[in-house]
């Protein structure tokens, strides 16, 4: 924990020398700790990108773990998945650490994204940060249906076969698409083969690869703050460097020992589930997905997991196919071109016009009773308005933001030079 | 450590229920099911509902998944009284799992379709849905085996436990429409069986108890351990804590 | 901006106590995976203990049963050869089984047995794991003029005696390994567990 940077920079002597002047990881390392300079007023909802991080490490190492037992065929799977549960020493908590996670993954990545969403955190110069945020997101959301293929119970087959044939309303090669897709005529061996391929190593490279290009991409325009200044604008010199900005704060040892709280909360949360309620009610883990898929018998409710409800309500309440697939694609399409439609000069809702928080609350609400609707049998027609309703104030929220930021309807408060702390 | 266990599962289901009440009838779980109050870390009422297991449904029904070493292991039994008393097939093996006595085959040629393996009906159904289908026999003379039920109407499956709780009737109300068969509007006991309806209810709790261990038998385990990792994790949290209030002192 | 006075001693305490909590919480997280990595209960199913039915094993007569994976020699030992077997001594490396870890110590006697007639033996070559050949015979072979019977293995010559014991100047290192095996009666023995009572 020797926190603090090296005044002098003196050149650093014995083998962490010797490799520095070689491969300079240890200044690589500092430059991204304790010489990286965070904004000091950093709140409740800047744990989840650090917490994201844990959970990602959590599923590649008991991943690689699974695949040490699993095996990825049709007639095994499901099989080799009780294997793990029952047979395996501690299979079982290594499989609810995965299952959990998944969710855990999603439920600290939507709080993260709300977050971005909060304080204008997509906007100048994050733009990209953001957009490779969204990748991330897109690849976590193919990386977790693949996962739940896996285990090859009812929900897995049939969420697979319902999910790959969304492809299928593409006019023309709609068809075909499907079936290259599936390597078959109906979900089978070979899909299931395939997602597993996809599931081990090729999406989590390439999750990898994206959060890695996301840190660089924050650390080279500095992470934004609930007041959504710019704190590299402000005036320089702290207690630790003259050049550093005034009201940033070394990322090691203040964020790391203050992200080690979070994740004392947070895997008191995780732990709670995995250890007393790993299904969390059937939301996590289906009961569905502990019968072995039968390609003869669709269960009674497909649902897929909670993650996923609220665009699968929205391709629900759609009543043409085609459009239906639009629509719940667009859906996630426009969050990537949220940096150039939300015109505000202005990032954080602290200091935003009352109608945008307004219109953020109503899309944050129309989402999350999306997935309560997109979660449920989808047989109650007023439901099925509602969710129509929800449906047009989710997209309602992006043609809103444009006009009302690009005519200048928003009435902003001034934005503060420096940033506000409580204390 | 058995003791301790008894609040924290009541704590657990409480805030659990507050948490996803909304999400398990939105599911599509059968609303109106009693409540079948397992208690799984019981050892003595998994013995009873092992017994019962293997007297009333392993003639025809397996658990393919549960060996015979790990449910004397997790029930407190020795080798020679799982494989005296519990395994009632010769060529049941220690370390092998329960298989019924019937084969699928067979099954399938007396009731139309081969009963199903058990070892995780109570995780797919759920435990509420097994012990109230259990008590929801009654006697109907239109079908193959004399028997229907209300939770799962037309159920292959003939009333094996009619001796203890006795035979139920039902009483119909007005059909729906035209044509339809009358819905079962109440089922009444119009012949006593050995046990008394409380003692029947028991038998059945003990049972879909063992039917919740068997469903997943690291149950056991994760509760037990879950107490100590959650202890930890306090402790870990308050001198995190106590870290970050130290470190932070340097920031105005 | 004003410096104020960093309590160093507090800080390092919290900090190494934090780490020291951390490390121990991080072993306790390990165990679930290393112990993943053990035989499974399946794979203990596949090895658990045989029984053997050796009434029908005539003197010089040897099966081969399987034991988790390994092959397991029984054999009847006849009158001649549990004669020659004292005479053997001075051409072995270690004739009264000293080295505790290729025996339990209820066979750790001059036959390896617990009942002088009965052989039981992992019929693998302690130097590179080959299966030697039986060669029951007590008469001179070509490799080894005066043979009194035993097992020659064919990958590097090793030479075992009729109660396993390994002839000095051969490759192999030590006497072949006597499994844990119980006698249930006269003819029923169990391998793969111990007497009752024995260690």
């Amino acid at each position: 924990m020797a926190g603090y940077p090296n005044p002098n920079g003196a050149p650093q002597k014995g083998l962490v020398g010797w490799i520095e002047e070689r491969l300079p990881v240890f200044s690589f390392m500092k430059a991204h700790t304790s010489e990286y300079y965070a904004p000091k007023n950093f709140n409740f909802w800047y744990y989840f990108g650090s917490l994201a991080l844990l959970v990602l490490v959590n599923q590649i190492v008991t991943g690689i773990w699974l695949t040490m037992h699993f095996k990825p065929s049709a007639a095994e799977a499901f099989n080799s998945v009780e294997y793990i549960m029952r047979d395996v020493p501690w299979g079982w908590q290594i499989r609810y650490m995965h299952a959990v996670g998944a969710s855990m993954f999603f439920i600290v990545v939507y709080l993260h994204m709300f977050r971005g969403l909060m304080y204008g955190s997509y906007k100048k110069p994050r733009e990209l940060l953001w957009v490779i945020g969204m990748f991330i997101y897109l690849a976590l959301m193919a990386e977790a249906f693949m996962g739940y293929v896996l285990p090859w119970g009812q929900m897995s087959g049939w969420g697979a076969q319902v999910i790959i044939s969304l492809f299928g309303a593409i006019p023309g090669i709609g068809e075909g698409l499907v079936e290259f897709i599936r390597g078959d005529y109906l979900i089978s061996d070979a899909t299931l083969n395939r997602f597993f391929a996809l599931h081990v190593i090729a999406l989590p490279l390439v999750l990898l690869l994206l959060v890695v290009l996301h840190l660089g991409a924050l650390h080279q325009v500095g992470s934004n703050n609930p007041d959504g200044v710019e704190i590299k604008k402000g005036p320089k010199g702290n207690r630790w460097s003259p050049e550093a900005p005034a009201d940033g704060i070394p990322f090691h040892p203040y964020y790391t020992v203050k992200d080690l709280l979070g994740v004392g909360f947070f895997l008191m949360f995780a732990a709670f589930i995995i250890f007393f309620e790993p299904t969390f009610g059937g939301l996590f883990l289906e009961k569905d997905n502990f019968v072995p898929y039968d390609p003869l018998v669709t269960p009674e409710h497909i649902v897929p997991v909670w993650y996923f409800t609220p665009y699968y309500a929205m391709l629900r309440v759609v009543p043409d196919k085609l459009l239906g697939v639009i629509v719940m694609f667009s859906a996630i399409a426009l969050l990537f071109l949220l940096p150039w439609l939300d015109r505000s000069p202005v990032k954080s809702w602290r200091y935003r016009g009352t109608a945008f928080k307004v219109a953020l609350g109503i899309f944050a609400l129309s989402f999350v009773w999306l997935g309560k609707i997109g979660g449920g049998p989808g047989t109650d027609p007023v439901e099925t308005q509602i969710g129509r309703l929800l449906t047009v104030l989710y997209f309602g929220y992006f043609v809103f933001l444009f006009v009302y930021t690009h005519f200048g309807f928003e009435k902003s408060k001034p934005v503060p030079d420096r940033v506000t702390t409580h204390d | 450590m058995t003791k301790a266990r008894f609040p924290m599962r009541r704590f657990t289901s409480l805030l659990f229920g507050l948490v996803v009440s909304a999400s398990v009838s939105a599911a599509g779980g059968h609303e109106g099911l009693a409540p079948a109050n397992t208690q799984v870390a019981n050892k003595a009422m998994l013995q009873r509902g092992a017994a019962m297991y293997m007297n009333y449904c392993a003639g025809c029904h397996s658990l393919k998944y549960l060996r015979y070493s790990r449910m004397a292991e997790d029930l407190g039994l020795t080798e020679e009284q799982v494989m005296e008393n519990l395994a009632f097939s010769d060529t049941a093996k220690f370390g092998e799992t329960i298989n019924a006595a019937m084969t699928p085959k067979d099954g399938a040629a007396f009731f139309g379709k081969a009963p199903p393996d058990l070892s995780l009906s109570a995780r797919s159904r759920g435990v509420d849905w097994v012990y109230n289908y259990l008590k929801s026999f009654y006697v109907d003379p239109t079908s193959a085996t004399g028997w229907n039920n209300t939770i799962l109407a037309n159920a292959s499956m003939p009333h094996v436990l009619w001796e203890l709780q006795g035979s139920q009737s039902a009483h119909y109300g007005e059909a729906k429409e035209a044509g339809a068969s009358p819905a079962v509007e109440s089922l009444e006991l119009t012949t006593p069986g050995l046990l008394s309806p409380a003692e029947y209810d028991a038998a059945v709790r003990d049972l879909v108890t063992f039917l919740e261990y068997a469903a997943e038998p690291a149950i056991l385990q994760r509760q037990a351990i879950g107490v100590w990792v959650l202890l930890y994790l306090a402790l870990f949290t308050l001198i995190a804590w106590l870290l970050k209030q130290e470190y932070w002192k340097d920031v105005h | 901006m004003a410096e104020h006075n960093v309590n160093q001693g507090r800080r390092r305490f919290l900090t190494a106590t934090t780490a020291v909590v951390g490390g121990v919480g991080a072993a306790f997280l390990a165990v679930p995976f290393i112990k993943s990595w053990q035989p499974s209960a399946r794979a203990q199913a596949a090895g658990a203990p045989v029984r053997v039915d050796i009434s029908k094993l005539a003197p010089g007569q040897l099966m081969i049963e399987s034991w988790r994976g390994l092959p397991v020699w029984v054999y009847r030992r006849s009158p001649e050869m549990l004669s020659a077997l004292p005479t053997l001594a001075s051409h072995l490396r270690d004739p009264a089984s000293e080295n505790t870890s290729q025996q339990p110590a209820y066979a750790a006697n001059e036959f390896r047995a617990q009942r002088p007639e009965i052989g039981i033996y992992v019929g693998i070559c302690t130097h590179l794991g080959c299966s030697p050949t039986f060669v029951p015979e007590l008469t001179p072979q070509p490799f080894d003029p005066e043979w009194k019977g035993g097992f020659f293995c064919p990958c590097h010559k090793s030479r075992f005696d009729l109660a396993g014991r390994v002839y000095s100047g051969v490759p192999a290192p030590t006497n072949l390994q006597v499994p844990p095996h119980r006698f249930l009666s006269d003819t029923l023995i169990e391998i793969g567990v111990d007497p009752e009572g024995a260690a």
